[in-house]
């Protein structure tokens, strides 16, 4: 770990500026993935500077009839927050699917937006990955990608977005609000916040430097059974290989996305239409130009069979 | 085959620019180069930290790069709190902090001022056993050891989580009551590894407990 | 004391204390925290400084240049270690690889650099500076592409004419399995911390055998051994992978040296799976020939693995020669030169992976006659070794395991129809193995003192590995000295103490508490001495003695200290002795996802007499948990162009967790073996990794109907061949 400094920031502005104003610094809140990865000078700040201090810790209804999550809002907080539990399960759902009791009792919501790929020649600083190092290719293509993106890849990075709390968001069409240096807000659509790695896996997401996010809304909740169901394999404490989350309603309509698939949640409107025809047109449709390797290839099969079986449960 | 010799400074600008691997295949370019660049940083300053440990005021000054873990194990010589991956992989080194449980190895130590924490110190002592201490030992609930303080700061705060009703991810109906299942506390504990295989015992000796608190 | 007969009747049979469910003596410790490992030995020596291990970035290869000039300029940089400036130092007992020293890389994250500074933080961080200039070679990555090439290892063991028997039985199976390299990742990462005082060194460090490596330190450092003390009184677990001494070690020793300070290293989680050692993949060829009635006429199980030049392989067929009856046999292993890092034994090598391929080769044995899988084992069960029909077995009871395990888990409710039992989405199936370790008889010395007052220490290099072997030794002493279990006090791992079996090949629990007993037997006749008495005729009970007509206290003994040994005589190489298990399981698999979960498991073992029922119940569980892992997810990616195994930590190499594992039941028989040990005893820790993986795969297969041979048994394998979901 190199050596950084540190600082507490009082007020979200004042740490927009703060990373924006200093060389080579970061926002630390959770650090439950920044530290992993300054460990091993994957990541290499200079500055840091804390925002456990800065508010963002509510829960909050919208005059839309939404909520307002804030960003310092811990995983538990928010999988255990009763109006999320009755009205919008499946975030609850993904939450707890996700990392283990520890982590999330640390790990925040703008945090678990912002966790980097899991791919083990990212994490491995001996071997190429363009995502670490622009550059210098890809490990994982030709070798072990059983974990690996199956959609949305690229010629330069195949990793994953490996969480499961913003799968859920994007079935929910969550908005992630930020505040600039500035001192100016934007609201992005979750479905634009992660990229997909182009020619910058390095980039996982649309923030400008000092871009602060404050707080995740939700629409107001759009009923319907709510389900996540997350494969893996070990039960419990690791990454997805496949997981659906899904909204259905009685009629046969809903809608789904897919993680542990792409460098993004991976929602495809025009093949969530297509859930009245079945789990396979579905995900035919959803996976449409996947470009797997012999390794992953069954992700997609395991997608499928994941979303009939959630489907079949649906019914139930 | 070598691509040492004038080919060296290339490989050195190579890592000047920060890209550390120079090699994409084990065929088409054989000097590899590890390491980082020269870091022109001087030491960083110690930065002063107050927080409470095991009901004790505690003050330290401290290297900003250290974690509460190495606070705990290296500072405070409190090395019941175990690192096992220090990369929160596995658990061990899991520590209550006002009343949640962390990993300590994922958390600088710095972010703590100010904050209670419990170690598997502070929850009792060989003469005078914490109950959940006690089920372990009863229960067998561990073989070498290492992992247990670790997975006894989880088994106490998992207890509390299922009575505060916070859901998980076998939790049938999350909007009801959640009673305390073995596959409750399977789940729960699930962030902490035991390569011995105690886990049996474990759910035995929380069960034992969940049963005597309910 | 030489155990040259079998053993006659003797004091543990009284079975007062030894036998019964003490709870660990060294529990309270443990659960408090305060039981001290390897690196947390602050109180033992002042100034330590902190070592931070450099691993190689490449397989295979040399290294050009090593820059080090500003990593010593880092704060707080004491010294660097660098291994082109160090000779490579002598391989150890056990060692397949120098452990460090010179330019050579021969895999990956082989240990090159060791920074040592005033605090972990500054050695991490001056560690990234050390910059490396390698010359990468091409190396070997692949078993399966390197299996038809591979040498025999040993000699084939042959008897009658397999070729001739199995192409004429009428009924045969011919089946190949793979298993993948696994890693011990035991919790506590191995870690060392060293002192020289004078030309005296001691190293407190994380170890299962103490005398094994100290003989190693004095032969790599080439000091007299006397000069050298090793202390190993706690180990976060070890399964094989803390037999020798490692780069946390002699990186600690040298560092030490270097900066003139006691130094403390542990090695960092990332680099455990490469730099040390692994459980080497295997291929494996079964095949069975058997009458109509399933009677096997001919058996041949060929195994094909890799290691490191001059080592073996993961020798697969151990139990082969054990298990089933069959005139006509073949075993070999073959093993190819990979440059994968080094393999070597962890928990029951051989035997483990091997019960994955036999037990399922039998499974299909057993469908293809069409009889049950129970009874095919109990139809071959023979009456002397298959594979050495002179030896007898010393006591074996496999028949006993499976009809009662088959009796107590409801084996009858098992449709014999794969992939005929649902539940909703899940496909329900049950699986049977047997299981067969070998229980090997290593001298074992101990220590035992009387101390004023009546109480007994005893002092044994032994470690204490999560095996229980605190508690079974202080039974042993109690039982022995006739005193209650709370007046013995037992201390371990320390090479000042007389030199152990250590805890490695199961053989631990029986031979150091035989070398405990021992140990007493001669403390008791010290007594006898003194107060004139003969003390193998006396009773020693209550912490009184009866000696005919006359009384003593214990502790008008004073204070006396008496060694003993047990070393074990040839008699015993005309018996096989080992250990058996009936394994059986239940599983559920999800029909549309594939999900595995494992619903019961039962083990019945017979293992001898058992020293305590809990202990050696944690051992039997502990090992079906492992089985699960090799069974259902464990496997170390070898990447086949780098060279290394590219799931180097806790994330990437999954192991089974607390949600994977249901209520387990193990059943000990009431047997005594008085061939194994003077104690009767013999080991059971590695028994339950022989087996419940198999029985885990044959649960598959019934459940649905689809037989996966390459381990782990993944979803991805079989996905699309799965039952339609109802």
């Amino acid at each position: 770990m190199r050596a950084f400094t540190y600082e507490r920031a009082s007020s979200p502005a004042q740490a927009a500026a703060a990373v924006a104003g200093t060389k080579g610094a970061m926002f630390i809140a959770g650090g439950t993935n920044l530290l992993d990865l300054m460990k091993l000078e994957i990541a290499t700040p200079a500055h840091l500077v804390d925002v456990q201090d800065i508010g963002l810790g509510d829960i909050e209804e919208t005059d839309e009839g939404g909520l307002r999550i804030g960003a310092l809002v811990t995983n538990t907080a928010l999988a255990a927050d009763m109006r999320v539990r009755k009205d919008y399960a499946v975030l609850s759902r993904a939450i707890v699917a996700g990392a283990s009791g520890q982590l999330r009792n640390k790990a925040t919501t703008a945090g678990n937006l912002m966790q980097r790929t899991r791919c083990p020649y990212f994490y491995d600083a001996n071997m190429p990955c363009n995502k670490r190092a622009p550059g210098s290719g890809c490990a994982a293509m030709e070798g072990f990608s059983r974990q690996h993106a199956v959609v949305g890849t690229s010629d330069k990075c195949i990793a994953t977005y490996p969480g499961d709390m913003a799968v859920a968001l994007r079935v929910l069409d969550a908005a992630v609000e930020t505040v600039m240096p500035d001192g100016k807000t934007r609201s992005i659509p979750i479905a634009d916040f992660h990229r997909l790695p182009g020619d910058e896996p390095q980039v996982d997401n649309v923030l400008q430097k000092g871009e602060l996010v404050t707080a995740v809304t939700l629409p107001k909740p759009v009923g319907g059974r709510h389900f996540y169901h997350k494969v893996r394999d070990r039960r419990s404490y690791a990454f997805a290989l496949v997981s659906v989350a899904a909204v259905l309603h009685d009629d046969g309509t809903g809608r789904v996305a897919f993680g542990g698939v792409a460098h993004k949640p991976w929602r495809v409107e025009e093949a969530e239409a297509l859930l009245p025809e079945g789990a396979a047109a579905v995900v035919e449709r959803a996976f449409a130009g996947a470009r797997p390797t012999g390794q992953n290839r069954f992700k997609i099969a395991l997608a499928e069979r994941t979303l009939a079986g959630v489907m079949t449960e649906a019914r139930s | 085959m070598s691509a040492i010799g004038p080919d060296g400074m290339t490989r050195r600008g190579v890592l000047a620019t920060g890209a550390v691997t120079a090699a994409m295949t084990a065929t088409n370019a054989r000097a590899r180069v590890t390491g980082a660049k020269s870091d022109p940083a001087a030491g960083p300053t110690p930065m002063p930290l107050t927080f409470e440990v095991n009901g004790k005021l505690v003050e330290l000054s401290l290297d900003p790069r250290t974690t509460l873990l190495d606070a705990l194990r290296e500072h405070l010589r409190l090395t019941g709190t175990k690192k096992g991956c220090d990369h929160g992989q596995c658990g061990a080194c899991t520590v209550i902090v006002n009343g949640q449980r962390i990993n300590s190895c994922l958390s600088l130590a710095l972010m703590h001022e100010g904050d209670a924490v419990t170690t598997i110190e502070g929850l009792g002592t060989p003469d005078d056993l914490h109950p959940m201490q006690a089920a372990f030992v009863e229960h067998d609930g561990f073989q070498c050891g290492y992992c247990t303080p670790g997975q006894i700061c989880s088994a106490v705060s998992v207890l509390q989580e299922i009575a505060a009703g916070v859901p998980s991810h076998v939790t049938g109906d999350i909007t009801g009551k959640i009673a305390a299942t073995r596959a409750e506390m399977t789940e729960r504990m699930s962030g902490n590894l035991c390569r011995c295989g105690a886990y049996a015992n474990i759910a035995d000796a929380m069960t034992q407990i969940a049963e005597a608190q309910s | 004391m030489k155990f040259d007969a079998p053993a006659g009747s003797n004091v543990i049979d009284e079975a007062k204390v030894v036998g019964k469910p003490n709870t660990r003596i060294d529990g309270p410790l443990k659960v408090s925290g305060k039981a001290p490992y390897a690196y947390e030995r602050h109180d033992v020596a002042a100034n330590q400084a902190y070592g931070w291990v450099v691993g190689a970035g490449i397989a295979k290869g040399r290294i050009v240049s090593m820059d080090i000039d500003d990593a010593l300029a880092a704060p707080g940089v004491l010294g660097i270690v660098t291994a082109p400036e160090t000779e490579p130092v002598a391989k150890g007992v056990g060692n397949n690889v120098s452990a460090f020293g010179g330019s050579e890389i021969s895999r990956y994250h082989q240990a090159i650099a060791c920074v040592v500074a005033e605090t972990l933080e500054q050695a991490r961080a001056a560690a990234q500076l050390v910059r490396t200039r390698y010359e990468s070679a091409d190396g070997r990555y692949d078993l399966e592409a390197s299996r038809e090439n591979a040498p025999l290892s040993g000699d084939p063991q042959t008897s009658g004419d397999f070729d001739g028997a199995f192409a004429a039985a009428p009924v045969q199976v011919d089946s190949t399995y793979s298993t993948p390299g696994e890693s011990h990742a035991m919790m506590e990462p191995h870690a060392t911390i060293a002192a020289w005082e004078g030309g005296k060194l001691t190293v407190w460090t994380s170890n299962q055998m103490v005398n094994w490596s100290r003989q190693s330190l004095a032969k790599m450092l080439g000091m007299d051994i006397a000069d050298i003390r090793l202390d190993s009184p706690y180990v976060g677990g070890g399964f094989g992978g803390k037999l020798f001494i490692g780069a946390d070690a002699v990186l600690a020793v040298l560092a030490a040296r270097k900066v003139g300070r006691p130094v403390k290293v542990a090695l960092q989680r990332p680099l455990v799976t490469n730099n040390t050692t692994h459980r080497q993949g295997t291929i494996q060829r079964i095949r069975l020939g058997a009458q109509a009635d399933g009677r096997i006429t001919a058996i041949a199980h060929e195994n094909w693995s890799y290691n490191v030049a001059g080592a073996t392989g993961e020798e697969a067929t151990a139990q082969t020669p054990q298990l089933y009856a069959g005139a006509n046999r073949l075993v070999a292993e073959y093993c190819t030169v990979l440059d994968l890092p080094e393999g070597n034994a962890m928990r029951a090598p051989g035997e483990a992976p091997g019960h994955l391929a036999l037990e399922v080769a039998m499974d299909e044995l057993a469908e293809a006659v069409g009889i049950d899988p129970v009874e095919l084992r109990i139809l071959n069960e023979p009456d002397t070794m298959p594979g050495d029909p002179e030896k007898k077995f010393s006591d074996r009871n496999l028949v006993r395991c499976l009809r009662e395990g088959a009796e107590r888990f409801g084996w009858s409710a098992r449709s014999t129809t794969p992939a005929a039992r649902r539940e909703g989405r899940w496909l329900i199936g049950m699986g049977v193995a047997a299981g067969y370790r070998g229980s090997p008889g290593m001298a074992s010395a101990a220590r035992v003192r009387l101390e004023t007052g009546g109480r007994v220490v005893v002092e044994t290099d032994m470690t204490d590995i999560g095996t229980g072997s605190y508690t079974i030794i202080a039974q042993t002493a109690a039982e022995t000295m006739g005193v209650p279990i709370e007046a013995v006090t037992v201390r371990l791992g320390d090479s000042n103490f007389p030199a152990s079996a250590g805890s490695g090949g199961q053989w631990g629990a029986a031979c150091s508490t035989s070398g405990v007993y021992a140990a007493c037997v001669e403390l008791r006749r010290k007594i006898g001495e003194k107060l004139g008495f003969d003390a193998d005729s006396a009773d020693f009970v209550d912490g009184q003695i009866r000696a005919g007509n006359r009384r003593f206290d214990l502790a008008d003994a004073g204070s006396l200290a008496a060694e003993g040994e047990v070393s074990f005589g040839e008699f015993r190489n005309g018996y096989d002795v080992g250990t058996y298990a009936g394994h059986f399981c239940e599983i559920a698999v999800d029909a549309y996802t594939g999900e595995t979960r494992v619903r019961r498991m039962l083990s019945v073992c017979d293992a001898g007499r058992i020293l305590n029922p809990i202990t050696a119940r944690s051992q039997v569980i502990g090992a079906m948990v492992m089985s699960v892992g090799m069974a259902l997810m464990e496997e170390l990616a070898v990447d086949k162009r780098f060279g290394l195994f590219v799931n180097h930590d806790l994330a990437g190499y999954e192991v089974p967790v607390h949600a994977d594992i249901p209520q387990q039941d193990v059943v000990f028989l009431d047997t005594l073996d008085n061939v194994a040990s003077p104690m009767k005893a013999k080991g059971v820790g590695e028994l339950g990794i022989c087996g419940p993986g198999a029985a885990i795969a044959n649960a598959f297969y019934n459940a649905t109907g689809i037989r996966v041979r390459e381990y782990p048994i993944t979803l991805d394998k079989y996905l699309t061949d799965l039952p339609t979901p109802a």
